[in-house]
């Protein structure tokens, strides 16, 4: 690659560093604004915007714990996040396995409904689904509106058809022969499954796990209809900053900077997998 | 890379593999298995997405306001009632959903465009290595890996009419504006809402593009380079052309997500979104849960439907013609 048989033109060099700090600006500065924000006195919020705090202060990161329960919303994110990704994860690989390795009836009509099921605009079965919530709960008297488990069970799904499109995508690529001889060892399809086909897609259920911890912690629509006080997540959360009568920008920086911090760093750490699980899955 | 050398065994096998008759007369004679495996994922679907999705479309044909919301079985029926006040275009609520429409129809055009020139000039530029370039693909992804409401609310205060940043750059630092402008409300804020969703939405197509450009063979770009063409010309005629199939997808996948977004706009102007960006899904929850008149949102949402289903139809057909369509 850094020897190629031709160097590339100043042309190129030049519009790629002209192009590339531009976007680098375009992507930095709401970045720069929150962090330094978040280090700011409140005066340098409410007054006029200015480029360097006039004082750092760690006062913020202090402060938003009080100002609205944070600590609480943080737990029902982590909780409805972590248990929508690990119950989204597994489901889809069974699910990715039996279309990868096995032909039988219905198998494009399931493919191509749950892919179609991404196209739905949330608010079309946002009501539907809250009556049945509401419904279930009154003839079963398991409380899915407003509990974390109603929750966690959308959120699942919203991430599922996408995993499994790019896990049958994974498993694909895994060769066959190797759980052919799993099976011919005695291993049941399941052992097979879990003892060759998942080690090797590693990457790809990585890339998976990570979009769905994502979906769910940014998701907004249906906290803000589906939550109540005790199971509020961040999403929804983070606004109790700015219905105050003063708006805490500082804070709300402060804040916005301490919920992304989990996800932006996962996401940096494993990002390397998401690129091999989408160039092996989804962008065949 | 790994994927690389993962994706070998695919060309080899995939042809017979699916159907390989050993397989089937075999031990595993156990038809029920692979029904097995999908049925927690059936079931969850059903539950959220298509039960859901069967009863907004019977809701859009009842007359359900607050007062059934308890029982909402025993809505009386409307027939097409909701539909009919949702287009009499001449009427205020029919009027509002085609200005939504039409807002929600230009912000998309222009947003995916913009995405995608971004994503794709971007990974272009960085297909071959240079200092730094793993820092700055880490820096790209970021307005992605960013939740939605932290990024979105960033920018809230930076649109901020007294206080924000934009204003502090374009009147008092450049002087381009007689005065500070209002960005949230007003015409301004279809721009503000563009430049957001661009900001947030482009690191995707550069991610797929990007993991598109790593299954291109190296033999056709050395090839080329022999053959004398240069680095403009390969990416012109090797480059964008191997991109296609990728693109057919991304295109899709990020006019879905832009035509339905509701996060972004309900972030960045609360539950009233000015007329000027008043996208669709917005204005939606506005007309349901604002107005508590939940027929002539599902109906709504149902034309909504509707006019996806054929776009993305038409889309696919359009472009699949060229191509075969290998499979979904």
């Amino acid at each position: 690659m850094s020897d190629s048989p031709m160097a590339p033109p100043r042309s190129f060099l030049w519009s790629r560093r002209i192009f590339l700090t531009l976007l680098t600006g375009f992507v930095l500065v709401p970045v720069y604004v929150m962090v330094s924000s978040s280090l700011k006195p409140l005066a340098d919020v409410t007054g006029k915007f200015r480029w360097l705090p006039s004082g750092l202060t760690f006062r913020p990161y202090i402060d938003i714990w009080s100002t609205v329960p944070l600590a609480k919303y943080f737990v029902n994110s982590l909780i409805v996040a972590g248990a929508a990704t690990v119950c989204s994860v597994v489901i889809a690989v069974f699910a990715a396995y039996a279309v990868s390795r096995y032909d039988f009836r219905g198998k494009r009509v399931f493919t191509v409904t749950v892919l179609s099921t991404q196209m739905l605009p949330g608010i079309l079965f946002l009501l539907p689904l809250f009556l049945i919530y509401v419904n279930i709960g009154n003839a079963t008297g398991i409380a899915l509106f407003g509990s974390r488990g109603g929750l966690i069970l959308t959120y699942l799904t919203f991430s599922l058809p996408f995993s499994i499109w790019m896990l049958i995508g994974y498993f694909d690529s895994v060769p066959r022969d190797l759980d052919e001889a799993a099976l011919v060892d005695g291993c049941g399809p399941l052992g097979a499954l879990l003892r060759i086909v998942v080690p090797a897609a590693v990457p790809g259920i990585v890339a998976v796990a990570v979009y769905a911890f994502m979906t769910a912690w940014g998701e907004v629509l249906f906290a803000s209809v589906m939550t109540n006080d005790t199971t509020r997540t961040l999403a929804v959360g983070l606004q109790g900053y700015s219905t105050l009568n003063d708006v805490y920008w500082n804070q709300i920086m402060a804040a916005s900077l301490v919920v992304s911090v989990p996800v932006v760093a996962g996401f940096l750490l494993l990002q390397r997998y998401l690129v091999a699980g989408l160039t092996a899955g989804a962008v065949k | 890379m790994t994927t690389t050398a993962l994706k070998e065994p695919v060309r080899d096998t995939s042809p017979g593999a699916a159907r390989e008759p050993r397989r089937r007369t075999g031990r595993i004679r156990r038809v029920g298995l692979p029904y097995l495996l999908l049925l927690p994922a059936l079931l969850l679907e059903l539950l959220v997405h298509l039960v859901p999705m069967a009863i907004g479309i019977v809701m859009s044909f009842k007359e359900l306001t607050q007062f059934y919301i308890r029982d909402w079985g025993s809505a009386p029926w409307s027939g097409f009632g909701n539909y009919k006040v949702s287009v009499d275009f001449d009427a205020p609520v029919g009027e509002a959903l085609l200005h939504s429409f039409f807002v929600t129809v230009g912000f998309t055009l222009l947003s995916v465009a913009l995405c995608w020139l971004i994503g794709t000039a971007a990974a272009v530029f960085m297909q071959d290595t240079f200092r730094g370039r793993g820092l700055l693909r880490a820096l790209f992804l970021v307005p992605y890996a960013l939740p939605v409401y932290a990024a979105v609310i960033t920018w809230v205060f930076m649109f901020q009419h007294d206080n924000g940043l934009v204003n502090h750059v374009l009147h008092d630092q450049l002087h381009l504006t007689d005065k500070p402008s209002f960005w949230l409300i007003g015409d301004n804020s279809f721009y503000a809402l563009l430049t957001v969703s661009v900001w947030k939405g482009w690191p995707f197509a550069f991610l797929i593009v990007m993991a598109g450009l790593q299954n291109i063979p190296r033999e056709l770009y050395e090839a080329a380079a022999l053959d004398g063409a240069g680095m403009w010309q390969q990416i012109r005629r090797i480059t964008l052309p191997s991109l296609r199939p990728v693109n057919q997808v991304l295109v899709l996948v990020l006019f879905l997500w832009t035509f339905n977004d509701f996060n972004t706009p309900y972030v960045l102007f609360g539950k009233a979104a000015p007329e000027a960006a008043d996208l669709i899904s917005v204005h939606i929850y506005q007309a349901s849960f604002v107005t508590w008149n939940f027929g002539t949102g599902s109906a709504m949402s149902v034309l909504l439907l509707l006019f996806l289903l054929v776009v993305t139809g038409l889309y696919l057909l359009f472009t699949s013609r060229g191509r075969r369509a290998a499979d979904v």
